[in-house]
């Protein structure tokens, strides 16, 4: 009976994350071009005609410099995005109800969602790779801490799409994190400058956000340089999924914005 | 073993609205059930709540013995769900949604396949599968809806209005299928506003009103508790030179039809002897309203008129 379970179990996972990633893919114009696009036109305003002027940080030529930031950054956008529009499409096409009228268990149903997005966020991290590798030499420095920082960064901003996804009444309600939250914070964590050029006072408060950690995390596993120390970043991110893990559950038990 | 069991489900939504009052019910395995009441008579939660998408407030309910509570994975495996909206994704085709409904219950690939293709070829979608879904009619979007649920066979099939707003032919036609995997076994709970289809499909019924079920007994034994019925006569001539006929009321409706109605204790015989004695003419005939109609009205408008409040 138990093997039963697991079974049925990874069978309902495997088909809430094969229809999350065949939804991306099938709108690929609005999901994964706008994000290369956008930062192309990065790399050559940014990093081509400004950086130039800019002259080198941390050592580096600032082109190397903001990449791994903007590979970051699509990756960030780009997991959130897909879980909270997803599943706020789901929740308002009545669609999710396929899924809660099933014997699928809660923690299958948000592992399929976040599979959906980690996959969103790793895919248009890999093809805003393919563009940077146009512009910048990128060495990879530590490949382990690399794929695990951009592994569990993705996995972090799905959950974070998630919650959203599940309070969200309106269309407005989907984007008002990005907006206001997300876009502001990653732009102020690091991804254009170290935060070595700010005041003492203004490097304490950007410590309080938690996407410098993840940036410099991710910019250390390519070039082998970082605001913050590597445990750290390991530390805050594992706290946030942990954190955010939890309170999934607990919305997704308690049926919050999805049973009445 | 009851297919369901309901006891004391109560459930009261925030600011208070109690939408239901303490439901005991059982529906026996093989029964094709009817759930009827008017709009808000809270038929709908019952169905959401045994669906897991309304939270009760209080009571039990057991599917094929699990406890819905307790036994979840098991309870929720016996159910199939058709919903009165529909609610697959419309950017979605066909035989994804279906496949994918499979999937959510555990079906292997080649399982999931294979009652797809059934499912589909008996509701005439099979030629539809890669048809994205919003672009289907409306009555392919409820046999849709019932191909989806039945793919993982559920043993108890809950139908919420399913011939809402389809055409009469389809109506009929799907009628037959629900008929036949009803024989085959697969237990029925059906709410509907068309008693005619409750009527003609259900063994057994319970009205529901005002969060309490009211009636609860077999089609047969509801439609002899019927004291009168009433039937409208087409007549040759004009209905006001009408004679008056003893024992029977006569209400004319036009020039040439007439309202009679027979008491339980009088046969149509009896009211053809009486109009030949007085030398009317019938040239056709048809009952004024569905006789589980008339006995519908009746039960929730006496339970209502017992819910008021003395003057």
């Amino acid at each position: 009976m138990l093997n039963g379970y697991i079974t049925r179990t990874f069978v309902a996972l495997r088909t809430i994350a094969f229809k999350e990633t065949h939804r991306y893919l099938r709108i690929w114009a609005q999901t994964l071009l706008p994000p290369v696009i956008t930062m192309t036109l990065y790399f050559v305003i940014f990093g081509n005609l400004i950086g130039s002027r800019i002259g080198p940080m941390e050592g580096y030529g600032y082109m190397e410099f903001i990449a791994p930031g903007l590979i970051m950054m699509s990756v960030i956008t780009n997991a959130y995005a897909n879980v909270v529009s997803s599943f706020f499409g789901a929740k308002f096409q009545g669609h999710i109800e396929e899924i809660l009228v099933s014997p699928t268990p809660n923690y299958t149903i948000l592992l399929g969602y976040l599979a959906g997005g980690v996959g969103r966020g790793l895919l248009t991290g890999l093809l805003v790779t393919g563009v940077a590798t146009f512009f910048a030499d990128l060495n990879i420095h530590s490949p382990l801490i690399t794929l695990s920082v951009v592994f569990l960064t993705a996995l972090l901003f799905s959950i974070g799409g998630f919650i959203n996804g599940v309070f969200a009444r309106k269309f407005d309600d989907v984007a008002i994190v990005p907006t206001f939250v997300l876009t502001p914070l990653t732009y102020l964590g690091g991804v254009f400058y170290t935060i070595s050029l700010l005041p003492a006072l203004w490097q304490n408060v950007s410590l309080a956000n938690p996407i410098l950690y993840m940036v410099n995390a991710f910019r250390y596993g390519i070039l082998g340089a970082s605001d913050i120390p590597i445990g750290t970043a390991y530390l805050i991110v594992g706290a946030f999924i942990i954190a955010g893990g939890s309170v999934s559950m607990m919305l997704l038990n308690r049926g919050v914005g999805l049973r009445h | 073993m009851s297919a369901l069991r309901l006891r004391n489900l109560q459930k009261t939504y925030p600011g208070g609205i109690r939408a239901l009052d303490g439901i005991d019910l059982d529906v026996e395995p093989g029964e094709f059930f009817a759930l009827l009441g008017p709009n808000g008579a809270g038929k709908s939660t019952i169905i959401g709540i045994i669906s897991t998408l309304v939270r009760k407030t209080a009571g039990e309910v057991q599917i094929f013995g699990h406890d819905l509570d307790r036994e979840r994975w098991l309870a929720k495996s016996q159910i199939g769900l058709v919903p009165q909206e529909f609610n697959f994704n419309g950017f979605e085709t066909v035989g994804q949604i279906v496949l994918n409904q499979a999937g959510y219950y555990g079906l292997s690939r080649r399982q999931a396949r294979d009652r797809a293709e059934r499912y589909l070829r008996e509701l005439g979608l099979w030629s539809r599968r890669h048809t994205v879904a919003r672009t289907l009619s409306g009555g392919m979007k409820r046999r849709l809806m019932i191909a989806r649920a039945l793919i993982h066979e559920p043993r108890l099939l809950i139908l919420d209005e399913p011939t809402a707003g389809v055409d009469i032919e389809l109506r009929r036609s799907m009628w037959e299928f629900l008929r036949r995997i009803n024989d085959e076994g697969t237990t029925i709970i059906l709410t509907t506003h068309y008693l005619e289809e409750a009527e003609s499909l259900c063994r057994n019924i319970a009205i529901i009103d005002q969060g309490r079920i009211i009636e609860n007994t077999d089609v047969r034994s509801l439609l002899r508790s019927l004291s009168t019925e009433t039937f409208i006569l087409d007549v040759r001539g004009h209905v006001a030179d009408m004679p008056t006929i003893e024992g029977f009321p006569i209400v004319p409706v036009d020039e040439s039809s007439l309202e009679v109605s027979i008491s339980a204790e009088q046969t149509l015989s009896d009211l053809f002897r009486a109009l030949d004695r007085a030398g009317v003419e019938v040239t056709s005939m048809k009952n004024k309203a569905n006789r589980l109609e008339e006995l519908f009205v009746r039960l929730v408008e006496n339970n209502t008129d017992s819910q008021r409040e003395p003057a």
